[in-house]
């Protein structure tokens, strides 16, 4: 399959993020082609905006980011589920605690 | 009794936006790129959600029971008061940007001035179109430069569309004596006084995007703000009408 942010008969692919709220953590939305920055955040406004979503985007060029690969599961996350002393719920609440 | 200059002036504003609108509409499944279909059916929505509000104010102006409907779909085409510039065809997408920016900037500075009317209820929807205004500017801006800073045919294609489309920019600042009624009583910003400062972003621009300014002066008819249309008008309005004309009270 060919890459489509390389491919050279398309526009560049960048992916948007928008923050839904002032404070709030800017979060993966989607993404968009664009030819520059400049359009990729105007075609990010259009896509992904119009109805109020957000109040601030991020534009990323796609081929900036560094992904794992789906056979990197097995090493990058099962452990976890093997130690499950690192999870909060392995532990029972002393009973005098009531309230949390 | 009803408001003759304030009822001429609110069609003006409302069929500039409504014929533009309609024009951008028609790039709707057939826009270059998936994202810029969706950029021009939003600022298409933009210009007429506005006519809507523009000439909703001026039925009730008129106070004939007309509403915005009855304007935008009942009247023929000597009753426009569109300018030239907004009913030519879209032709390419280099065309359709040069037309857009040519009118965004006009439009920019109008409803930035327009929010300081006399009359709350103008100066209300010039704030929210001041708004749109902005962003269109900032699209069809970025669009020409990148247009006529691009490659040898998208230069080309840009400024085929500016010495095409320049003569027809005459009308915006086209200020008659109902422009300057209502600019006397306060309800309407100076038309020549923009003049200026729109020839300053519009050269600026341009000279951004490598292009040339032609060297034709615009069309000045005094017609074009009194029902003086091209022949691409007749045409648009047909398309636009027929449904409510051929069904009259039909709702969808």
């Amino acid at each position: 399959m060919a890459d489509e942010s390389t491919d050279p008969g398309q526009w560049p692919l960048w992916e948007v993020f928008t923050q839904p709220g002032d404070g709030k953590p800017h979060e993966h939305a989607g993404s968009v082609h664009a030819p520059d920055a400049e359009l990729a955040l105007q075609n990010a406004r259009d896509v992904y905006t119009r109805r109020g979503e957000a109040v601030s985007l991020w534009v990323v060029p796609s081929a900036a980011i560094t992904a794992s690969s789906p056979s990197d599961a097995g090493p990058f996350f099962e452990p976890g589920n093997d130690t499950p002393y690192r999870h909060p719920q392995f532990y029972k609440v002393p009973r005098g605690v009531k309230v949390f | 009794m009803a408001d003759a200059s304030l009822f001429e002036y609110l069609q003006r504003l409302g069929d500039d936006r409504l014929v533009l609108g309609h024009r951008l509409s028609e790039w709707c499944g057939h826009g270059p790129i998936l994202e810029e279909d969706i950029a021009l059916a939003n600022i298409s929505l933009d210009f007429i959600g506005q006519a809507n509000l523009l000439l909703g104010l001026a039925g009730t102006v008129e106070g004939k029971g007309r509403d915005a409907d009855a304007l935008a779909y009942l009247r023929d085409p000597v009753d426009f008061r569109n300018v030239p510039l907004v009913e030519q065809p879209n032709g390419d997408y280099a065309a359709t940007m040069t037309r857009s920016f040519l009118f965004d900037a006009f439009d920019y500075l109008l409803t930035r001035d327009l929010q300081d009317s006399g009359h709350p209820e103008l100066a209300g929807i010039a704030a929210k179109a001041h708004k749109e205004a902005t962003y269109h500017l900032r699209h069809s801006s970025e669009w020409l430069v990148r247009f006529g800073d691009g490659t040898e045919e998208s230069h080309r294609r840009a400024q085929d569309a500016l010495d095409e489309l320049w003569r027809w920019t005459g009308g915006l600042f086209l200020a008659d004596e109902v422009d300057q009624a209502l600019h006397a009583r306060g309800l309407a910003p100076d038309l020549a006084a923009l003049e200026p400062e729109w020839k300053g972003m519009v050269s600026e621009l341009i000279g951004r995007a490598t292009l040339t300014l032609p060297p034709v002066q615009p069309i000045t008819a005094r017609g074009y703000r009194r029902g003086d249309h091209t022949e691409h008008l007749g045409h648009l309005l047909a398309e636009m009408q027929i449904l409510p004309r051929s069904h009259p009270g039909a709702e969808w």
